[in-house]
């Protein structure tokens, strides 16, 4: 160790005073403690980023590393954008998207409503409601297979046994035009109680004195329900819609178990494609191209709604 | 305070609400009991229909989900010995002999390691960064913090292929150490957002009190900030690891062999004709069971955690 000027004050000032010079600045303490998080984030996720941006413009395989490496500019996006199937499975995410979201949030809703008239263990009741989206996508996406046997499993039984439509004669997994309610069902199930715990918050901030107010005024329940509940519970709302929105655009372990995008590409979202496209036929520089288009979609419409979030807030 | 209050939900309406939360956790909790259930059922009795509900328990989902068999001749198996073992016993009922064990205790541990590795890591990195956030002026800092939160938006496939490609030159797939650092990275963004929230709850008194005692900044972090924050550390710690136990996408992408985690390994579990039912439903049930047990732990957090910290109850 050599003597610097630092530690020859500090043997010439007194202990507690000494400890406080020695130990390193405020400043420099903040690098020190945000520098690795950066630093494995760079080199992570955002190195990577770039060198899927670099692939994209390349017609790189990654299963042949020999290969000569060719520039081929703008043609793989060129080709992405003007796929009829690329479009399709964009249709096909979409009504995933649409359907998941108005169902959870629906459900959620009523169910967060009905937990906060505060009946007596309502908090077990919650816990419990909970459970399954806390649990592994792909390993309950798996088991559902299951579930959906058209001879033997759970669903199509209890579905027989309230409808009464044979068991037997219809098969949520297989062609039929059922396969893409059967993601929707179970992303429904894992998912709801999600909004529902959002949606619940959002009640319990709403303080007792705005209702007492309103009934002063002589508003009705109903009246009460949609000027007070819903806008209060809106901006609580609209953020679960945000997470489930970002959450299932990237949706891929649940359904590719389920369905692994059949029957056909009935089921083919668009990260399940990716993943074909990338993992399977090894086009690494068409599907690089093919993931920044979605990357750029997400955060595009996840830009969009969160201003249009900030605006309800500030109401 | 009157005995009349007007927010106070009625009898009726209450005992309502109740009927309908109760018939609605019934029917979700079905699929989690059939779980269970099935890892219980014998061969025959998982696939029967009408579906059992009352049945003989067995364990042969269990030796089956442990073990791998074989089927031998008739007189080979006439002349073995008497089975020695219980699950010996219930292996010879279906006509097989235990060859060896399977690979589910593996890959199960598999996924302790890197779930606990990754964890440890990012809640590691993840208080120092979150500390820095809530307590000093870091130059650009809601863009750092946006940044450390946009990295969740990608597609896990869209960072996969280069992560891929990266790996491979750096002798990194398929190892521990990979999907570790792997999923530290996912679950930073989480651990410095969550951990940022609970340290500003922190009052800032009990540190400027340390200081003019003669504590260095790093002993308040140490000796103040820490001990206050270790409820937010301990919950953070288990979203983290809820998600490394989880994760599917980059495990079936970047392992296949050594470093395979449960996730990818328990659909393919596979008996004769098709998925072996009794034996992933019992892999299924000893994998979720910690999540269960975790999420009734952490329910006084659970909101926070899901929302990365924007919503505080």
């Amino acid at each position: 160790m050599t003597d610097t000027p630092i530690d020859r004050m500090a043997r010439a000032t007194p202990p507690h005073v000494a400890r406080r010079v020695r130990g390193l600045s405020d400043r420099a303490i903040a690098w020190l403690f945000v520098a690795p998080t950066i630093f494995l984030l760079l080199a992570i996720n955002i190195f990577p980023l770039i060198w899927t941006v670099r692939l994209s413009f390349t017609n790189f395989a990654a299963n042949r590393p020999g290969r000569e490496v060719e520039w081929v500019g703008l043609r793989n996006y060129q080709r992405i954008l003007t796929d009829d199937g690329i479009w399709a499975n964009m249709q096909t995410t979409a009504h995933f998207l649409i359907w998941t979201i108005t169902l959870q949030v629906l459900i959620g809703f009523t169910l967060a409503w009905l937990i906060n008239r505060k009946f007596r263990g309502n908090d077990l009741l919650t816990t419990l409601i909970v459970l399954p989206m806390m649990l592994s996508p792909a390993v309950v996406g798996n088991f559902w297979t299951f579930l959906y046997q058209p001879q033997i499993g759970l669903f199509n039984y209890v579905v027989e046994l309230f409808t009464g439509v044979p068991a037997s004669s219809f098969s949520m997994l297989g062609a039929g035009g059922l396969a893409k309610w059967s993601i929707i069902i179970v992303d429904t199930w894992m998912w709801t109680p999600f909004v529902m715990l959002i949606c619940l918050a959002g009640l319990r901030s709403i303080p007792d004195y705005i209702y007492e107010a309103a009934d002063v005024d002589r508003a009705s329940k109903w009246r009460q329900f949609w000027t007070i509940t819903v806008p209060m519970v809106l901006p609580f709302l609209m953020l679960a819609v945000l997470f489930r929105g970002i959450e299932n655009f990237k949706m891929f372990d649940m359904v590719v178990l389920l369905t692994g995008g059949g029957p056909g590409n009935e089921t083919l979202l668009a990260s399940i494609d990716l993943k074909r496209e990338a993992f399977e036929k090894w086009r690494t520089g068409y599907s690089s191209a093919y993931a920044i288009i979605l990357f750029v979609t997400v955060f595009g419409l996840a830009s969009i709604y969160v201003k249009a979030l900030n605006k309800v807030k500030e109401r | 305070m009157s005995a009349y209050s007007v927010t106070e939900p009625s009898r009726a309406s209450k005992s309502i609400a109740a009927v309908l939360v109760v018939v609605y956790a019934i029917i979700t909790l079905l699929p989690l009991l059939w779980i269970i259930s099935t890892g219980f059922k014998s061969g025959p009795d998982s696939i029967s229909y009408p579906p059992k509900v009352l049945f003989e328990p067995s364990l042969e989902g269990y030796v089956n989900l442990f073990t791998t068999r074989t089927r031998i001749g008739a007189e080979q198996f006439a002349a073995l010995p008497p089975p020695e073992t219980w699950y010996d016993e219930i292996v010879r009922q279906s006509g097989t002999v235990i060859a060896g064990p399977s690979r589910f205790g593996e890959r199960f541990m598999n996924s302790v390691i890197i779930g606990f590795g990754s964890t440890a890591l990012s809640i590691f990195l993840g208080t120092l960064a979150a500390y820095a956030f809530s307590r000093f002026k870091v130059p650009l800092k809601d863009d750092l913090l946006f940044f450390i939160l946009s990295t969740r938006m990608m597609p896990p496939i869209a960072v996969a292929i280069p992560i891929y490609l990266m790996y491979r030159e750096l002798g990194l797939s398929d190892t521990h150490l990979g999907m570790i650092l792997l999923y530290t990275a996912v679950n930073i963004s989480l651990a410095v957002w969550l951990l940022k929230g609970f340290i500003d709850e922190i009052p800032r008194e009990y540190e400027e009190a340390a200081l003019i005692d003669g504590y260095t900044r790093f002993q308040a972090f140490r000796k103040v900030v820490l001990p206050q924050a270790a409820t937010g550390i301990a919950s953070t710690a288990i979203f983290c690891l809820i998600f490394a136990w989880n994760e599917y996408a980059f495990a079936v992408l970047l392992t296949s062999g050594k470093a395979q985690t449960a996730p990818p390994f328990i659909p393919t579990i596979i008996g004769v004709g098709g998925q072996d039912w009794p034996a992933v439903a019992a892999g299924a049930t000893l994998f979720l069971l910690p999540v269960m047990i975790f999420t009734i732990l952490l329910r006084k957090h659970l909101l926070r955690g899901i929302t990365f910290g924007a919503v505080r109850k």
